[in-house]
């Protein structure tokens, strides 16, 4: 009897260790966990602070006339940051505006209209078009993109659409294949496979059954996309064109190739221009002046918070989306 | 055990590495001199076992790295001024020479043929020369029957020493270049496109019709482009290459430049290519580390001494006999032994 009854205090002794261990290791695995997410926020805070301190010299000098001011003149120590912005923000808004739609109708047609042997071959196209690096798209820009465009399709634009009232500034200039335009066509090819899988990662997670019902009432393919695989989505879509978005507003490399970096400021798509990043990629390296570092690490910081405010614009549309969802 | 054993393995093979890299020498700078200082290091490597490890950063950060110490020697392709080296406690010698050169596309434009002189150049680049069949591009190529195509000018958009050299010739040539546009690693451009380094700037110019811009000679001739010829402080023209460089580092006045601080454009030797450039190594007065400085002298009176043949398969000009005599003598003066 008594020999039966030993043996547990000991069994107990054992689990409470056991458990006192496990406990440990269970906290040693979540301060880890955490730190490793406390990492990212120090990251980026730190990289924000750094930005802000190497700029303060030129926001000192400048103050908010930094901002706008389209002279950026490195002999004369005089920086001023528009023409940068401006080709940044008009660069990445024509990416958008060819990407979005272009995007669009391949996950259309990748979920509802594609037969299934296609389907296979298209989506790794895509998804291998994601991987390409960027300079890979500047020198195709530069070296396949720019000579097809400054000898087939600029010139009609200068020639056509040149004269037209209003929007003819945008076509009119020498088409010589590198400037805003074109910047603007690389950065599409390069965001819509990121812009393109999410939505078709998204389209796919609608429940057959609706999609059947309505086509079972009588609803084109059209209606049925419209009305009830994009109203389903249409916060993860609009997750997906922020994605792009911003890779757009940063893309360095392949817009520094065919943007023509010049310092003007001109509303036409084949005139040349400059953005932040690749400003920051052409000049940071040779920035003798301490003035002229500060303003390059200042436009950094420009860029930085023009890409969380639209971040945080992607956040808050969702928010409302789904708050009207919620009705 | 078994694990512990092998990390003390590990943190002697690592503190052996550490040792061995002590008495390497490590240099930061312009991106110019980049490919000769790579042939130079692999070729003392094997002669003397010892390492050079060149990083090719700019000439901004070549010169922000050398005053901060973290390297051993900086690079930069403009000199800086004598009272700026007293201020960081720097010495400056030239080390290597090269050129700059206009490239044109023009139809039918063979390399050498297209003559220009500084003053029409700087207009051309100031954007007020518009067309190659302009009276002032004919007056000096009256044989050529330049065709009436726009002008498209094309520079660097990164700041580089290459533009240095290019501007400050300018600025020399045109007061209005001076007062106007005035000088830099990266400048104002007054018109025109701009290409990322010498590749980016070659390419434009090929693809552009009627594009003019500037390159390093070794990318001219590489992408078979037809560079211009140009009159020079003596009023000759001359064609780029390695005995018009030679020409100008020999007529410029080193002797009276003192800690070399000389830009060579605008030479006056009969035979003077006049954008010819000059590279120039920084280093501390007084190392922290004695044995790291005469390392890295040892591997530059090695460079003076046997890295002619590889400058000149890699389009540079190494300096003339009197020029490196020179550099010797300031090292006995100025560097502490």
């Amino acid at each position: 009897m008594s020999a039966a009854i030993i043996p547990l205090p000991r069994r107990v002794a054992v689990d409470e260790v056991q458990a006192r261990r496990d406990a440990r290791a269970d906290f040693a695995f979540r301060s880890v966990l955490a730190c490793a997410a406390l990492l990212v926020l120090a990251a980026l805070v730190g990289a924000a602070l750094s930005m802000a301190w190497g700029g303060r010299e030129a926001f000192a000098t400048f103050g908010p006339g930094f901002l706008t001011s389209s002279n950026w003149d490195v002999g004369a120590r005089e920086f001023g940051a528009l023409v940068p912005i401006y080709g940044t923000v008009v660069s990445a808004s024509i990416a958008m505006l060819i990407a979005v739609p272009v995007s669009f109708g391949i996950a259309v047609f990748l979920t509802e209209v594609c037969p299934p042997w296609l389907r296979a071959w298209v989506g790794g196209a895509i998804e291998l078009l994601a991987g390409i690096p960027s300079i890979i798209y500047g020198m195709w820009g530069l070296f396949v993109l720019a000579p097809f465009l400054s000898e087939y399709a600029f010139p009609w634009f200068d020639e056509k659409l040149g004269p037209w009232p209003a929007i003819g500034a945008l076509f009119r200039g020498p088409p010589l294949g590198i400037g805003m335009g074109t910047a603007g066509l690389v950065l599409a090819v390069m965001v819509i496979p990121f812009i393109a899988s999410v939505m078709r990662e998204v389209f796919l997670t609608v429940p057959q059954r609706l999609k059947e019902s309505a086509y079972a009432l009588g609803s084109t393919t059209w209606e049925v996309v419209w009305d009830v695989v994009l109203p389903y989505t249409r916060s993860a879509v609009v997750g997906g064109i922020f994605l792009g978005l911003g890779r757009a507003l940063g893309e360095t490399m392949a817009v520094t190739f065919v943007i023509g970096n010049a310092y003007s400021l001109s509303p036409s798509l084949l005139e040349p221009g400059t953005s932040i990043a690749s400003t920051i990629a052409n000049e940071f390296g040779e920035a003798l002046d301490p003035l002229h570092r500060s303003s390059l690490l200042a436009l950094a910081l420009v860029l930085f918070l023009l890409t969380f405010v639209v971040l945080a614009l992607a956040k808050y549309m969702l928010m409302k989306l789904r708050q009207r969802e919620g009705k | 055990m078994n694990l512990r054993l092998r990390f003390a393995a590990l943190a002697v093979c690592a503190s052996a590495t550490f040792c061995a890299q002590a008495a390497d020498v490590t240099g930061a700078g312009a991106s110019f001199v980049f490919p000769v200082m790579s042939k130079w290091s692999a070729d003392y490597h094997a002669a003397t076992g010892h390492r050079i490890n060149y990083q090719s950063i700019g000439s901004g950060g070549g010169i922000a790295q050398i005053k901060a110490g973290t390297v051993d020697f900086g690079s930069s392709d403009a000199p800086l001024s004598p009272t700026d080296l007293d201020a960081a406690g720097l010495i400056q010698f030239p080390l290597v020479i090269g050129g700059v050169v206009p490239v044109a596309n023009v139809p039918g434009l063979t390399p050498g043929a297209l003559k220009l002189s500084g003053a029409l150049l700087a207009d051309i680049f100031l954007g007020k020369v518009k067309a190659w069949n302009d009276d002032a591009i004919v007056a000096l190529n009256p044989d050529l029957g330049l065709p009436a195509i726009p002008i498209r000018v094309i520079h660097r958009s990164d700041g580089s020493g290459t533009t240095f050299n290019f501007v400050n010739y300018l600025g020399k040539a045109s007061p209005e270049w001076k007062q106007k546009v005035g000088e830099g690693t990266s400048v104002k451009w007054p018109a025109g496109y701009g290409g990322k380094g010498n590749e980016g700037v070659a390419a434009y110019v090929k693809q552009i019709k009627g594009g003019i811009g500037y390159v390093e000679l070794s990318y001219a001739l590489q992408n078979k482009m037809a560079y211009a010829s140009l009159r020079n402080a003596a009023g000759n023209f001359v064609a780029p290459g390695a005995e018009s460089f030679a020409a100008a580092a020999t007529s410029a006045d080193w002797a009276s430049a003192a800690d070399f601080h000389l830009v060579m454009t605008d030479a006056p030797g009969a035979q003077a290519w006049p954008i010819t450039a000059t590279n120039f190594i920084l280093m501390h007065k007084q190392l922290k580390d004695a044995e790291k400085s005469s390392a890295a002298r040892a591997f530059f009176e090695w460079v003076y001494a046997n890295g002619d043949a590889q400058a000149a398969t890699l389009h540079y000009v190494p300096l003339p006999d009197a020029l490196v005599q020179q550099v010797s003598a300031y090292w006995s003066t100025e560097l502490a032994q």
